[in-house]
């Protein structure tokens, strides 16, 4: 078999592979569910991961080792996690294939040829690394964004797979939704896109994980290389060179992808994979010494720039709720890679990828939005804890979610605090029975409370005209037949008496029988139509905010009980109430 | 077009030209005439093609209508409850579909009562297979997410292991309904698919307590078939329970008071909201059902007032005496 062959079939494997974990990233038993699939694996084999972790936090998380073998394989073979596994590249080289198909010869090997704005990417690797690396300035984490795996892990998990399921329903019941995603998708498209200008466009232009790779490629014991220089220089190895790297001259070995199509396109068997240098000269990553102080440099200033918002301090905010277990937020920030595994497995679908009001850092990182999904924040469980691949949501157990057993001193995790709006809800504002909030609060004992109130309706002061056991007439007759007795509504008189009222017509109320003894209601003395209301009030050392009441709440749009992040337990100056 | 084609442009080219033309032209203007619409968009709320719940009502038998079974295993009780009125046979005929639908309200865990027990469940799968049902199917629309509840609650793995079918609420299982005599339950969506092909309805729920309604037992159990923003009747509860029983005619509801949620309802969330009762309660009338279940909360029934409407607007009775309940022991 020719090595192109095994190298398409390690493709297509792999790429499989890491669609068969975006679907069974879904909480659940059956065999194409969570279970134990290694639904992270792709991330953890990402040494961007690993490295950029390492640099924030100084520390190589356990599942990240995976990253070791990467760089290994790499030290020893070359870019092989870019021409053979990774997914995202097997579908750039698949696009670009499409695109250059039908193309001359001649057109390929100038498409193919090597640019020097392939040198960008390296720049852009720079920036993220001095972003992370000095703890002085801030260190946050943004690879993410640009992280091929990353990227293709998102726009698969929070794009394509629920539009694909959105009518079908196989993977999740209610339709899956992802506030933002047309954001997502856009930078993906354009990647995919960007094929049909220059085939691999991402991987030779942008990939900070290709960068990565071309830098530790220097080091690489095989390399494709000329085994002589008696070569005809017909350039048929260029044609489809995957990684823009010219083969035929010189060859930038830090570009290349290791696609062998230029050993499969020599017809002289002039090009070979080998320990020696080639024979017509290697050089390293075309980065000159100012590209690098400049990327540097500007990489310290943006990150400065980005903290200037004081996101981080008393102007955080509010609406960026964490999820259960996440860290702190700087240290969060020093480990979230955007990824969306939080967001895929996640049951209830409320975690949700932020915008850019919480600071432009916080672009794509989790955050529960109680107005998406099947309900907020469950109280028994812990899915994207167990899924994070960097920890930034730490892998806690129900018994720590909860506060109970061995965490019963700390308390439950409260990922912030529930508010009520009592100019939007029902009882308080409008004199209407509800409280869907505390019915759904799912706290024992529940943090939703409600005190009794009887509200005189609109226009409830009425005449009596008449009272005979237990039924009052009234002096007025335009009352709404029946509107009084869906059992909420009572009939108060003014020494503080009050009965319900069982049922109406437009000029008489009758009254439950308890209590009535003899004639208490002169004719001409007043009555109050009376509605019982329960108004909710929270009790704020018990909730949680996780948010099933701002889900439930029926006044849509605009919620009239919602969930802000302050008070929550994982950061100290966002308490809320003194302990003890 | 060179000019030597443009000197040759003959009679016969213009002809066919003038022929496509004229067919396109026409196309436009037939398109034009049949999607003509002289008034423009209406305001108002479209009525979608609406369907009715079946009645999978029984016929009545004296006597044979509640059976009260004391005892702190749910398959014993409910054995004995079903064995009582008449034993499942009378119930479920072979080659009956069933529908279950058991209150899986909330992602919590079996023991802590919020939702039917997978035992209960389990059991009367069982029993309908035995009666000679073809086709079990366990159903309901829960408030937390769906496939959890199932999941945490222990009742999706209970019936399957039974034999049943779980139908989860995809959205295309939804249908309008109008309730004849109802006020709220107007061009509504409900949770239709399940019950559509269904011979016979069976609710299952357990006894709890509940803020706003006083009590969540058999009637407010069929809140589950409600979709659309149906937390919008929590504004007039006792209406949309006392349109619910009368919307749903069940075979049978059994109110499980096993263990009753005293407090914290309708979630619950601790054991300590719970109290032992061992008490379940079969019946084909879930107001009389629910009109004995309200005392094991220390309700009367004139707490709910939904229990009065119902049993107004003919849908049961909330005289439970009135039916001389069977009552039996089970050790």
């Amino acid at each position: 078999m020719k090595i192109v062959t095994v190298r398409r079939i390690s493709q297509v494997f792999f790429f499989l592979l890491f669609v068969w974990f975006c679907i069974v990233s879904t909480v659940g038993e059956r065999f194409w569910q969570l279970r134990g699939w290694p639904i992270n694996w792709f991330l953890q084999l990402d040494p961007l991961v690993a490295v950029g972790t390492i640099l924030t936090t100084h520390t190589l998380y356990w599942p990240l080792l995976w990253a070791l073998a990467t760089v290994v394989l790499t030290i020893i073979f070359g870019r092989f996690f870019c021409g053979w596994v990774c997914p995202f590249g097997s579908l750039h080289h698949f696009v670009g294939f499409l695109a250059r198909r039908k193309k001359k010869v001649s057109q390929k090997i100038q498409l193919n040829r090597y640019r020097k704005a392939q040198g960008i990417k390296y720049l852009i690797l720079v920036v993220f690394l001095a972003m992370a690396a000095f703890p002085s300035l801030a260190a946050t984490l943004q690879t993410g964004l640009l992280d091929p795996i990353s990227l293709i892990t998102r726009s698969f998990n929070l794009v394509l797979v629920p539009i694909a399921d959105k009518s079908a329903n196989l993977i999740s019941v209610p339709q899956r939704f992802y506030e933002g995603a047309w954001l997502i998708f856009a930078v993906f498209l354009t990647a995919i896109l960007l094929n049909l200008v220059i085939p691999r466009f991402y991987c030779r232009f942008l990939c900070p994980l290709g960068a990565l790779f071309g830098v530790i490629d220097g080091l690489a014991i095989w390399k494709i290389g000329k085994k002589t220089a008696d070569c005809v220089n017909c350039k048929l190895c260029e044609q489809d060179c995957e990684g823009g790297c010219e083969p035929a001259g010189n060859i930038r070995i830090s570009e290349c992808v290791l696609c062998f199509n230029c050993l499969d396109g020599c017809k002289h068997e002039v090009i070979g994979y080998q320990t020696r240098k080639s024979a017509a000269g290697e050089t390293l990553p075309d980065i000159s010494r100012r590209g690098f102080a400049l990327s540097l440099v500007s990489g310290l200033f943006a990150l400065g720039a980005v903290r200037l918002s004081n996101k981080l301090g008393s102007n955080w905010h509010h609406k960026v709720i964490r999820p259960p277990g996440a860290l702190p937020e700087e240290e969060f920030l020093k480990r979230c890679i955007k990824c969306g595994q939080c967001m895929r497995v996640c049951p209830t679908n409320v975690i949700q990828p932020a915008g850019i009001e919480g600071g432009l850092e916080n672009l794509w990182t989790p955050a529960l939005n109680n107005c998406i999904g099947s309900s907020g924040c469950q109280l028994n469980c812990v899915a994207c804890g167990q899924v994070c691949p960097t920890s930034a949501i730490r892998p806690i157990t129900l018994a720590e979610k909860r506060g109970v057993g061995e965490f019963a001193e700390a308390g439950p995790i409260k990922m912030g605090t529930a508010f009520l709006d009592r100019n939007r809800c029902l009882p308080w504002a409008m004199d209407k029975p509800c409280i869907v909030c505390e019915e759904n609060c799912p706290v024992s004992p529940k943090a939703i409370f409600t005190r009794e109130y009887f509200s005189t309706i609109r226009d409830g002061i009425l005449m009596v005209k008449d009272f005979r056991e237990q039924r009052i007439e009234t002096v007025e007759n335009n009352l709404i037949s029946g509107k009084f007795a869906t059992g909420d509504y009572y009939c108060a008189i003014e020494n503080g008496r009050r009965w319900k009222i069982t049922a109406n017509t437009q000029n008489s109320i009758e009254i439950s029988s308890e209590n009535i003894s003899g004639k208490i209601l002169a004719e001409s003395s007043k009555i109050k139509i009376q509605i019982r209301l329960q108004r909710p009030y929270i009790d704020i050392e018990k909730c949680i905010g996780c948010g099933i009441c701002e889900h439930e709440c029926p006044v849509s749009g605009k919620k009239a009980i919602r969930v802000s992040a302050v008070g929550e337990t994982r950061s100290e100056d966002r308490r809320l109430l003194l302990k003890g | 077009m060179s000019d030597k084609e443009y000197s040759n442009f003959g009679r016969r080219q213009f002809l066919a030209r003038a022929g496509k033309a004229g067919i396109a032209i026409a196309g436009c203007g037939i398109a034009s005439y049949l999607l003509y619409d002289p008034t423009g968009p209406r305001p108002g709320v479209k009525v979608e093609d609406l369907v009715t719940l079946a009645d999978f009502s029984v016929p009545h038998k004296t006597g044979q209508t509640m059976s009260i079974v004391q005892g702190s295993d749910r398959a014993k009780t409910v054995d004995k409850a079903i064995e009582s009125l008449g034993g499942i046979e009378r119930f479920v005929k072979p080659g009956d579909t069933v529908a279950i639908k058991p209150n899986v309200a909330f992602a919590t865990p079996a023991m802590l009562g919020a939702t039917a027990h997978p035992q209960l469940v389990a059991e009367m799968v069982r029993l309908c297979y035995k009666g000679g049902a073809t086709k079990v199917i366990v159903t309901d629309n829960p408030i937390n997410d769906p496939t959890s509840c199932f999941t945490l609650s222990g009742v999706g793995k209970a019936a399957s292991q039974a034999g049943a079918e779980v139908v989860l609420p995809k959205t295309h299982l939804f249908k309008y309904t109008t309730l004849t005599d109802g006020r709220l339950i107007r061009n509504w969506p409900i949770f239709y698919g399940p019950f559509y092909k269904a011979d016979k309805l069976i609710g299952i729920s357990p006894i709890k307590h509940h803020h706003r309604a006083g009590a969540s037992m058999s009637m407010k159990n069929w809140y589950g078939l409600l979709g659309g923003r149906r937390n919008v009747f929590h504004q007039d509860i006792n209406t949309i329970i006392a349109e619910l029983a009368m919307m749903v005619k069940p075979t049978l509801v059994i109110l499980d008071g096993t263990e009753v949620m005293m407090t914290n309802g309708p979630t619950g969330g601790s054991v300590s909201d719970l109290k032992r009762a061992n008490t379940l309660i079969a019946s084909t009338d879930c107001v009389a059902a629910d009109s004995y279940g309200c005392g094991l909360l220390n309700l009367n029934i004139s707490d709910l007032p939904y229990l009065a409407k119902a049993e107004k607007a003919k849908a049961g009775t909330n005289n439970y005496k009135s039916l001389n309940p069977i009552f039996a022991t089970v050790s």
